[in-house]
């Protein structure tokens, strides 16, 4: 109760500020447009940007108190700041370098780029190294479970704590090091995502187009098929095919994790089957497809030279978004025991085999973490997917601010 | 000056692109007193829109006033506060677009629309502005002005939704309208209406009104005044007689001079020569929705055919029988005497190589994404099979034809031409297979005048060089006197009356043809009153086309 009363009247006096603040900023210049013109919804936005970025560094100097109780509770917000500032920097590096070397036609990339977007290709290049050099990198297997080493060491690496400098991300249940299984994670997570999002677009989209372009009865069948399989809760679908694929992949001595992306591929498919056709339906009434289709041009070529081309920008944004869907998928997938197999990492598993210990949050911060690394893990990826996704789009669809 | 109502002074605007921002518009003065009508012409690209908005005291995103003033009624826009902007627009300022069908929220009944101004601004209450908005459908002749409110914007013509427009800018009595372009999208005979509409109101009110169009003899009936902007200066203002009688500017008098090209007529066809492309009593229809109804003419080598009518008519229908993207249900077309299969589909390369087609939309006819070379070289290659170098030099030559300089344009992209150069490239792709016969559907009306005579000058130095034959859909009658040989009236998918231009253009006419010549507009500006006055006030636009 005393909780939200204390958020109430923060937000009041916050109401207040801003309401100074504007009322200021009109006395003081006089009437410029910016302040004249003002809402009171804008002006207490400004208010709440500034009180959450008190707070953060309110928060980034408490993590730097000498009390280790204090310390502790914000260990890893400052870790977070000091991470993104640094990311930031070398981000910002990054492009500066991007400018100086390179041929002409990557040095005007580069000179055009956003900050997100080279903060975007830098973290995806980052995951890329963890990913293919993750045997080289990882200081333990990631399914190694260490002896003589306990179960359960808080993550910070700090022996006062509960921590051991070994293992800075600490060990899980039974005594495997975090750290390891998250850079392996990358590998079999993010491998696995990218293979079956490829796939998911390589179907959805080829056949959508075709539907499109053909339209008639190709179009009708492929369409009510596609909605048969979308009117099946997708992930009670996966789960059905999955229990079926893990008897054939027994029979056969084919990996299960193969069925896996073929399955998730397929569902995902028919979301980018819609899109796919959508887009293309729009491109197909063009004159200069019908200039094609009466020049007497196949298939092929009015898919691949014709409309490819101009239903990049909307499929990359699909890629981005569907991308992201896919790690989901594979998580709950290997929550209910049917995705990635232990002992590989993945970082969905992670997350669920570590999620009781958010329940200590309140006794034990730093322990409560434990589960929020994978899942961070996977919240950058999808960001800086996205930054990029975003930039290209820009790029490709010529779209201004 | 006491009834000054707009005074702009010095008024640069500019607009970004790739990091800057570049002169749009370079300081124009601009003055207009209450209940005057003031046309503002020039070219696409001249900034007569922009401006157009700026004497609203808004910019277009990407868009900014740099310097100058725009003063309304004592009210400096530019300064004034947001809260005092909207109290003036909509109230005293109103804005007529272009495109009424993009302008009108597609999901609202027009009554609705109508009165959500005059609420808003609190100047009427809901059911007198629905009253209202009755009386100004009777004043601007829509239809049964009763219930016409009470339709969606796709069950009303392109024309009624202009004056339904109108009428929702008049809602609230404003001091002054900015028409941008309201009648360039509508055909002559529908066109002729909407202008009487406006003029009527217009002088009803003693309402001031900034007239944009590209089209002269329109600015002709409507203006006042007339002010020419060539990109983003002032050419010259001058009141609309002595702007039409003695132009001073040298840009003004070439755009006088523009509708003067004509082609020498040509012999009549001999009587026994096989036509390049027969129309066979050819019947089609969408559907089970029937288009066009016994169609059959004749088409020449080296000839051109124009094909008029208003939207609807089924000239364009004409066109996909012809190039077998819509088979039609009876009849049949032949090429040389030849029968043509009906559906593209079972035609052979050949036969189709012989028909090529240029569109009305150059922007929607070139793939965005290809460069103009291969644009251009994707028939070269597909039919000719040349590859390399002989490729490239054909390319080149193609390029040389339509007057582009070949390693300047070689690898640009669409976007990055002009207008009337990307119908240029169509045209170029069109030739690339080298055909006998090119379909042009309305390939000049998306232009300005100036560069609509240079395409039709080109496509007529090629059909002498090259002895090509045309079918050139349109519904602009001063296009059809420059470059026609014969014309065929079509209304309602039938052809009404057809013949050689020279017979088509003297009286008698049939009735239908008649009405669609005597609605081009003139220079003369007692052109639209006294044509109103000959067709009786009360029964012009709708009712004399019902009665045929």
């Amino acid at each position: 109760m005393s909780t939200i009363l204390t958020i109430l009247v923060a937000l009041v006096v916050m109401g207040g500020i801003a309401w100074v603040l504007r009322f200021a900023g009109q006395q003081v210049t006089n009437g410029a447009p910016f302040f004249r013109d003002m809402s009171f919804g804008v002006s207490f936005g400004y208010v709440l940007g500034v009180v959450v970025l008190a707070w953060l560094a309110w928060g980034f100097m408490q993590s730097r108190s000498s009390d280790p109780a204090i310390a502790n509770k914000f260990f890893f917000l400052g870790v977070a700041i000091k991470g993104f500032v640094i990311f930031s920097i070398a981000a910002w590096l990054f492009r500066l370098l991007g400018r100086t070397v390179g041929t002409d036609w990557t040095r005007k990339m580069f000179r055009q780029m956003p900050l997100t977007a080279s903060f975007g290709i830098l973290a995806i290049i980052v995951y890329a190294i963890f990913a293919i050099f993750a045997g080289a990198i990882a200081p333990y297997g990631q399914d190694e479970i260490i002896q003589g080493v306990a179960a359960n060491i808080i993550p910070g690496g700090d022996p006062a704590m509960g921590g051991d400098p070994a293992f800075p991300l600490g060990t899980d249940q039974i005594g495997r090091d975090i750290l390891s299984r998250l850079i392996y994670g990358a590998q079999n997570t993010v491998g696995i995502a990218f293979i079956t999002t490829m796939l998911a677009f390589f179907l959805g989209g080829s056949l959508g187009f075709l539907a499109a372009v053909v339209g008639g009865w190709t179009d009708q069948i492929l369409s009510r098929g596609v909605d048969v399989l979308m009117a099946i809760p997708s992930l009670i679908f996966a789960l059905l095919l999955m229990t079926i694929a893990s008897v054939w992949s027994s029979r056969l001595g084919i990996p299960l994790t193969v069925f896996m992306v073929l399955i998730i591929a397929l569902i995902d498919s028919t979301r980018v089957f819609r899109l796919a056709r959508a887009v293309g339906q729009n491109i197909v009434v063009m004159d200069y497809i019908e200039a094609a289709k009466l020049r007497g041009e196949g298939m092929g070529y009015l898919v691949f030279k014709e409309i490819l081309p101009n239903a990049t920008a909307p499929l990359l944004a699909e890629f981005g978004l569907r991308f992201c869907f896919v790690f989901l998928t594979i998580a709950s997938l290997s929550f209910l025991g049917v995705g990635i197999q232990p002992p590989l990492a993945d970082w969905g598993t992670m997350v669920r085999d570590l999620a009781a210990f958010i329940n200590f949050a309140q006794f034990a911060p730093l322990a409560a973490t434990a589960p929020l690394l994978a899942a961070s893990a996977i919240a950058l990826l999808t960001v800086a997917v996205n930054f990029v996704v975003d930039w290209m789009l820009h790029k490709t669809s010529g779209l201004k601010e | 000056m006491t009834d000054t109502l707009l005074k702009m002074r010095g008024v640069k605007l500019e607009g970004r692109s790739d990091e800057t921002w570049n002169p749009i518009i370079n300081g124009v003065d601009l003055t207009l007193a209450k209940g005057e009508v003031l046309g503002l012409i020039g070219e696409s690209g001249a900034g007569k829109s922009t401006l157009g908005l700026a004497a609203m005291g808004f910019t277009r995103d990407g868009v900014r006033i740099s310097e100058g003033s725009v003063e309304f009624d004592g009210i400096d826009l530019l300064k004034a506060s947001a809260a005092v902007k909207r109290g003036l627009l909509g109230k005293r300022i109103a804005y007529v677009a272009q495109s009424a069908a993009a302008s009108f929220n597609p999901a609202h009944r027009l009554m609705e629309q109508h009165v959500e101004g005059p609420t808003q601004h609190g100047v009427m209450s809901k059911a007198e502005s629905e009253a209202d908005g009755i009386e100004l459908y009777r004043k601007l002749r829509l239809p049964d002005p009763e219930s016409i409110g009470f339709r969606y914007p796709h069950q009303v013509s392109g024309g009624q939704l202009q004056r339904a427009m109108t009428a929702m800018a008049m809602s609230c009595r404003p001091d002054l309208i900015i028409f941008d372009e309201p009648t360039t999208a509508l055909d002559v005979t529908t066109q002729i209406e909407v202008l009487a509409s406006i003029r009527d109101i217009v002088e009803q009110f003693n309402t001031a009104a900034i007239y944009i169009t590209h089209d002269l003899a329109v600015v002709a009936q409507m203006a006042d005044r007339i002010k020419v902007l060539l990109k983003g200066d002032e050419v010259e203002t001058a009141d609309t007689r002595t702007m039409l009688s003695a132009p001073t500017q040298e840009y003004t008098k070439s755009l006088w001079a523009v509708r003067s090209f004509e082609r020498p007529l040509k012999a009549p066809v001999i009587a026994s020569a096989v036509p390049s492309v027969s129309v066979q009593n050819v019947d089609a229809a969408y559907g089970k929705v029937p288009v066009l109804h016994d169609v059959s003419f004749d088409m020449h080598e080296g000839r051109t055919v124009a094909v008029v009518g208003e939207s609807g008519s089924g000239k364009s229908t004409t066109a996909r029988c012809i190039t077998g993207l819509l088979p039609p249900t009876s009849g049949q077309i032949a090429f040389n005497g030849e029968v043509m299969p009906a559906d593209y589909r079972k035609r052979s390369k050949d036969q189709l190589r012989q028909v090529q087609m240029i569109y009305q939309m150059a922007d929607t006819a070139l793939n965005p994404r290809m460069s103009i070379g291969e644009i251009i070289a994707r028939p070269v290659q597909f039919y000719m099979g040349l590859t390399g170098k002989q490729k490239r030099a054909r390319v080149d030559k193609l390029l040389d034809q339509i007057e582009l300089e070949p390693s300047e344009y070689y690898n640009r992209l669409p976007s990055e031409l002009s207008g009337g150069q990307k119908q240029r490239i169509g045209i170029a792709r069109a030739l690339a297979a080298e055909p006998k016969f090119i379909i042009c559907d309305e390939v000049t009306s998306a232009l300005d005048q100036l560069v609509d005579e240079g395409i039709l000058r080109l496509l007529a130095r090629l059909q002498d060089t090259l002895g090509l034959s045309y079918m050139f859909i349109t519904h602009d009658l001063a296009t059809v006197r420059a470059i026609a040989d014969e014309v065929v009236v079509m209304k309602d998918g039938r052809v009404v009356e057809a013949g050689p231009k020279a017979e088509m253009f003297k009286p008698p006419h049939h009735p239908y043809t008649d009405l669609l010549l005597s609605s081009v507009p003139e220079m003369d500006p007692d052109w639209l009153t006294n044509l109103l006055q000959e067709r009786g006030v009360d029964n012009i636009g709708d009712a004399a086309v019902g009665k045929m």
